[in-house]
């Protein structure tokens, strides 16, 4: 597959507000700090809109601004892809609830907010975005079948993708059975050709086989990172901010892995 | 194919578990006493033990074989689109919570039942495949936009070869869910009908192999000719009221294929039978087509099968080109006079080149395929 550049980055999870401001702590020049997920409502949407707005959008909207904010591509033109182990899983706890009870009254809003692609839907309404975007989830690989697809996509169609990948805790009793340890979301702008805002060249290989993933060298961070599938993606962060050239091993499937080759611009 | 020839609607009135609402659905009866392949059980799931019914029709599981003898079990993707999973699981679990706990009942398999991703690692397991893969759960469009993902892998060179599909089965999230947003009809639904009030909620399931042309065995072989998606920008749960997404997913179809709108000679439509969408999608059709084109949902037949809605037209339109054919719409009896399309209701005989498919879904996500045989 062709390479690919990163010209922006949006991070938002436990004691992580932001990617310039966790860039230090992700290259192991400051200690990290964990700390309750800042969640905020985005800007971006109508009021409406922003009442409506579960978990997942909130993350979805802030990483994606973040990192779109570094670059200089257009969120208005740009491809999405979004990936989740979940969804919104407070949503689908309280529909569950609904509907095990009398009277199975769920809400219109409750209703489209539970579907998967739900934070892409709000994406494209407060980007203004007619471009193609889609929603995956491949269980704990969500994070490498996101980044696998918007590499394929920026190679064959050669267009600029925004990959978004966020994960929230379910509630009880959910979470026993699918624990998820916090709320965490992050965003990568790739593009097909270098400019004077890329970070880094990456080159994204799919490959057979199990291997030795790689991990945080921060053990707080790694509990973050094995403990939510979309944090799967910080190792990708943690080479980034380091600003040196890496390679990164994220494990995909059983029987499969992803080889990142990271180049800093 | 049979029950498209003779019209045969699969819609029944509504007895699903104890869902309470006045309506019709599509309804696959042998499920209750089906179980999915023992060494897989821990999958075993309404929507998982339909993806098995249906890998095991038509000789499916046997040409996955011979692929994977060609290709090898790594080099063969599968990428399949679902709305709602194996949720049922869950909505029923709900019910037999521990009174003392609150805990979900100890059979309860969240990974493999209520997870989006459980079903293409159902089809994974079961077609002994180890390729790359991943759920699209885009609503409506689910299992038309995995056309556009196996084209990129292949592309790309990640894979050689894509099981493509979706499977959605009934569920109480999406009845009661679509009733409270007022778009359940009470009667089979009507596509295209200016009466038309609504969805008639089905149940199916569809998968497809996708090799690259010059590995095709036919010498005429069906070819998946262009792909089109687009974003609607609009509102989470209703369709740009001019159809903006829908003529770009069109456009991008025919602009991918190469084609330009007069070498379509069957548009089969999302047409789900509820005032916006037949509206806004008839609008988009005549824009981009005029009203030469025949064009018919078959929603009639099927009912809304949601995640598993694309693969299915898809099919239909494979099958209206191989039988050369036009399927017609049942349940509709007085065609909307709005549309300035050439809808058709009734089933005629005609040679179909190459057919468009198109699928929306919520969140105003828009997919349309090209599908047909070389000129």
């Amino acid at each position: 597959m062709k390479r690919l550049f990163v010209e922006g980055v949006g991070l938002l999870g436990p004691g992580l507000d932001g990617w310039s401001a966790s860039r230090a702590v992700l290259a192991g020049k400051e200690a990290y700090l964990a700390a309750a997920t800042n969640l905020h409502a985005s800007d971006m949407l109508p009021a409406a809109e922003r009442r409506r707005a579960g978990v997942p959008i909130k993350l979805a909207l802030a990483v994606g601004q973040e990192a779109f904010m570094q670059s200089g591509c257009d969120m208005k033109m740009a491809s999405t892809v979004f990936t989740s182990s979940g969804g919104d899983n407070d949503n689908v706890h309280a529909i569950n609830g609904i509907l095990a009870t009398a009277p199975r009254e769920v809400s219109p809003t409750r209703f489209h907010n539970s579907v998967h692609n739900a934070a892409a839907g709000y994406w494209c309404i407060a980007a203004e975005s007619r471009e193609p975007s889609t929603s995956l989830c491949a269980y704990d690989a969500s994070f490498a079948a996101g980044l696998l697809e918007s590499a394929t996509q920026v190679s064959v169609e050669d267009a600029v993708v925004a990959l978004i990948a966020y994960d929230h805790p379910y509630p009880q009793p959910l979470h026993a059975v699918r624990p998820i340890a916090a709320a965490f979301g992050m965003a990568l702008i790739l593009t097909p050709r270098q400019s004077e805002k890329s970070l880094a060249a990456i080159e994204v290989g799919f490959a057979s086989g199990k291997v030795q993933e790689s991990v945080m060298q921060d053990a707080g961070l790694e509990a973050l990172r094995s403990g939510v599938p979309a944090a799967r993606g910080l190792v990708l962060l943690q080479a980034l901010a380091s600003g040196k050239a890496a390679q990164v091993r994220i494990a995909y499937l059983e029987e499969n892995h992803l080889d990142i080759r990271v180049t800093p611009c | 194919m049979a029950a498209l020839q003779a019209r045969r609607s699969g819609l029944i009135p509504c007895a699903f578990e104890d869902v309470d609402l006045e309506t019709y659905i599509a309804k696959v009866g042998v499920l209750d006493g089906y179980r999915v392949r023992s060494d897989l059980s821990a999958y075993d799931c309404r929507n998982n033990r339909l993806a098995q019914l249906c890998l095991e029709q038509d000789g499916f599981v046997e040409a996955t074989e011979a692929a994977r003898k060609k290709y090898g079990a790594a080099r063969i993707g599968v990428f399949l689109g679902t709305s709602t999973s194996g949720i049922l699981q869950t909505e029923l679990a709900y019910r037999h919570l521990d009174p003392q706990t609150g805990a979900l009942p100890p059979d309860f398999h969240y990974a493999e039942t209520q997870n989006s991703y459980s079903l293409a690692g159902f089809v994974l397991h079961y077609l002994g495949l180890t390729g790359p893969s991943f759920v699209v759960s885009s609503a409506c469009s689910s299992s038309a936009k995995v056309f556009a993902n196996a084209v990129r892998m292949m592309a790309a060179g990640v894979c050689d070869a894509a099981v493509v599909g979706g499977v959605d089965s009934l569920c109480l999230s999406t009845l009661y869910g679509f009733n409270s947003l007022g778009l359940v009809s009470r009667f089979p639904c009507r596509p295209y009908d200016a009466e038309r009030d609504g969805i008639s909620v089905g149940e199916g399931a569809g998968f497809v192999l996708l090799e690259r042309v010059a590995a095709a065995n036919a010498s005429n072989p069906m070819l998946l000719l262009g792909v089109g998606e687009s974003s609607d920008a609009y509102h989470m749960s209703t369709p740009h009221p001019e159809g903006l997404g829908a003529k770009l997913a069109m456009r991008r179809a025919l602009g991918s294929a190469g084609l330009k709108p007069g070498d379509i000679d069957y548009i089969n439509l999302h047409g789900t039978a509820t005032k916006s969408n037949d509206a806004s999608e008839g609008k988009a059709v005549a824009d981009v087509f005029g009203n030469s084109v025949p064009c018919s949902s078959t929603k009639g037949w099927t009912g809304h099968l949601l995640g598993a809605a694309g693969i299915t037209e898809a099919i239909i339109a494979m099958l209206a080109v191989e039988h050369g054919f036009i399927p017609g719409s049942v349940n509709t009896q007085q065609l909307d006079p709005a549309m300035a399309i050439d809808y058709r209701i009734e089933r005629s005989d005609a040679r179909v080149k190459r057919a468009l498919s198109n699928s929306f879904g919520f969140g105003g996500s828009n997919c349309s395929l090209v599908l047909g045989r070389q000129a």
